[in-house]
């Protein structure tokens, strides 16, 4: 059962080959079987999912139910829930009980899908390997030795244990895409105001943008066809038409042109990766898409800009976290100065604290311009040659990540070497493109993710690209071992 | 980055950074500014920085009440409260 994709899911519940209140059954038991090896959950929501189950299961008798309605899904520890622990991977907020809910966990709540539970992340989202997260890693379901990316790791890992079929998620560098590569799946990353951010734990405003993470691109279509609104509580969603992008999974993509950018093929790309990457690419050719070499001649600038823009935001954002109106508060502050500054010293990771002084450097008097400003014009350029190469081409194709996953630890004392990581993903989201990853063969039974890039709004092209492939090759149906 | 700076701005940001950790803290930021120095090569004459993706602009909305009163469930998780009102530590002497 727990093999079954959402598609396969939905069709069976209304088949009545099985209940809502049996899948979740099914799923709750995996998760508490098989999660402590993988600690891929923060909070399971055991008696309000049997609860939500009962009563999708008395809607689909009735007919007419939402497409998502009984299917079980978790949300990532980003997103507010109402009444359930949100802690962001956070000591900060580790007591945290929001009175209220994110628009995308009220969005799936209006389709009666069910909630198994908030899955585990880098602590506020900053990280690529789920090592900072306060409830400690998560681990790779294809090699327990490794990582499994982050800042999404908990929603990868349970998709890839098939603990549930489908797992919301946040992107902000890469957080979606990243994740997906280095646990076999299908992740997209929408265009920046695509999805609401109301109630998505705020990490850096201007590039924060939720997604999903599935093992099939048809998955992704059909839950970002919930996720995705317009949201007048958020002042930067965007007001655009929205799509039915399950619609145009079939179309052909003969005719399609598909840019390959030299700079995402260059030195620091790991062999095996750049082998999958391009017999991927001859499969796109085989679908009757033209290929053509492109340039993104600012690429390179795309991480130093992040590394000033992330934390600037990240060190604003942060500063509502004050021991005052809820999260962590330190014992016995002898005054409001002592308050503030223990309970934060205490509460953030080190990788927040990093981030929160960098950004707090980088907007300071006399460093504003050198730093903050440049990076904005920076990130202008980057913009830009997007725009150029989408006057050429409908997708841009490439790796997700430079290698396979690695073990914990091995980037632990560079924080350099973590943020390359990230270096094929962290441009989209400052130009604020779509992009996602889908699985594109094992290197030494490890997954490698190849990665496409859309123009503005154009995740149903993305979507339709990844479906296409996924219609001629395998490798998005292959599990880890043992499960 | 000198020891100085670091423990200025970790004052600025209001974080306690305990004086063991304070060096490798220096590094790792010296680290991240030494990647982020990559930035001043780039020719940005003439360019305008770029905010917001789609350079959209902030959208307006009537002017009319659409919260309603709920400090009882905000006070709810706060770490302390007393008639109503948030505490903290005396500020004035």
């Amino acid at each position: 059962m727990h093999n079954l994709t959402i598609a396969e899911i939905i069709a069976k519940l209304r088949a009545k080959e099985f209940s809502s209140t049996e899948i979740t059954q099914h799923f709750l038991k995996r998760i508490e079987t098989l999660d402590p090896q993988y600690n891929s959950f923060i909070t399971v929501t055991k008696e309000q999912a049997l609860a939500q189950a009962k009563a999708a299961d008395k809607r689909l008798v009735k007919g007419n139910a939402p497409a998502l309605c009984g299917v079980p899904i978790a949300h990532k520890d980003i997103f507010c829930t109402n009444g359930v622990k949100t802690s962001c991977g956070s000591k900060m907020l580790d007591n945290f009980i929001p009175p209220y809910d994110a628009t995308v966990v009220e969005n799936y709540a209006k389709q009666h899908a069910v909630i198994l539970g908030k899955t585990n992340m880098d602590e506020f989202a900053m990280g690529s390997s789920n090592e900072t997260s306060y409830y400690g890693p998560v681990k790779n379901p294809w090699a327990v030795d490794c990582v499994p990316g982050g800042s999404s790791g908990g929603s990868a890992a349970c998709v890839a244990a098939r603990l549930a079929p489908g797992a919301t998620a946040t992107d902000t560098g890469g957080s979606i895409r990243q994740p997906a590569s280095l646990c076999g799946l299908t992740g997209i990353k929408p265009t920046y105001g695509r999805v609401s951010r109301w109630g998505m734990i705020a990490f850096a405003s201007s590039l924060d943008q939720g997604g999903v993470l599935t093992r099939t691109a048809e998955d992704a279509a059909i839950m970002l066809n919930v996720m995705a609104s317009f949201d007048d509580k958020d002042s930067t969603c965007v007001d655009h038409e929205l799509s039915d992008y399950t619609a145009t999974l079939q179309d052909s993509i003969a005719g399609m042109t598909i840019g390959i950018p030299d700079e995402y093929f260059s030195e620091g790309l790991d062999p095996r990766t750049q082998e999958l990457v391009e017999q991927a690419i001859k499969q796109y050719e085989k679908l009757g898409a033209a290929t053509k070499r492109i340039s993104l001649p600012h690429s390179h600038l795309a991480v130093p800009a992040y590394y000033v823009i992330a934390p600037a935001e990240c060190s604003a954002n942060l500063s509502r976290f004050d021991g005052v109106r809820y999260g962590y508060r330190c014992e016995d502050p002898k005054d409001l100065e002592d308050l503030y500054t223990r309970s934060r010293g205490e509460a953030f990771g080190d990788e927040v604290k990093r981030r929160i002084l960098v950004g707090a450097y980088a907007l300071s008097a006399g460093y504003y311009d050198a730093y903050y400003s440049k990076a904005q014009k920076v990130r202008r350029l980057i913009k830009q040659d997007f725009v150029n190469a989408f006057n050429e081409v409908d997708l841009i194709i490439g790796p997700t990540c430079p290698s396979p996953a690695f073990k914990f630890g091995a980037k632990g004392d560079d924080p350099v070497a973590m943020y390359l990581e990230d270096i094929y993903t962290i441009a989209t989201n400052l130009a604020g493109l779509p992009a996602l990853s889908i699985p594109c063969g094992l290197a030494d039974g490890k997954p490698v993710g190849l990665q496409l890039i859309g123009n503005y709004f154009q995740e149903g092209r993305l979507l339709n690209a990844a479906h296409q492939f996924q219609t001629e090759t395998d490798f998005h149906t292959l599990s880890p071992e043992g499960i | 980055m000198e020891l100085k700076t670091i423990e200025n701005l970790a004052k600025l940001a209001r974080i306690h950074i305990n004086d063991e950790t304070l060096a490798e803290t220096a590094k790792s930021i010296t680290e991240v500014l030494a990647l982020v120095g990559q930035l001043q090569a780039a020719d940005t004459d003439n360019i305008q920085p770029m905010a917001h993706p789609l350079d959209a602009v902030q959208r307006l909305r009537e002017d009319v009440v659409t919260e309603t009163d709920q400090h009882a469930s905000f006070q709810a998780i706060a770490p302390a409260t007393e008639n109503n009102l948030y505490l903290v530590p005396k500020v004035i002497g």
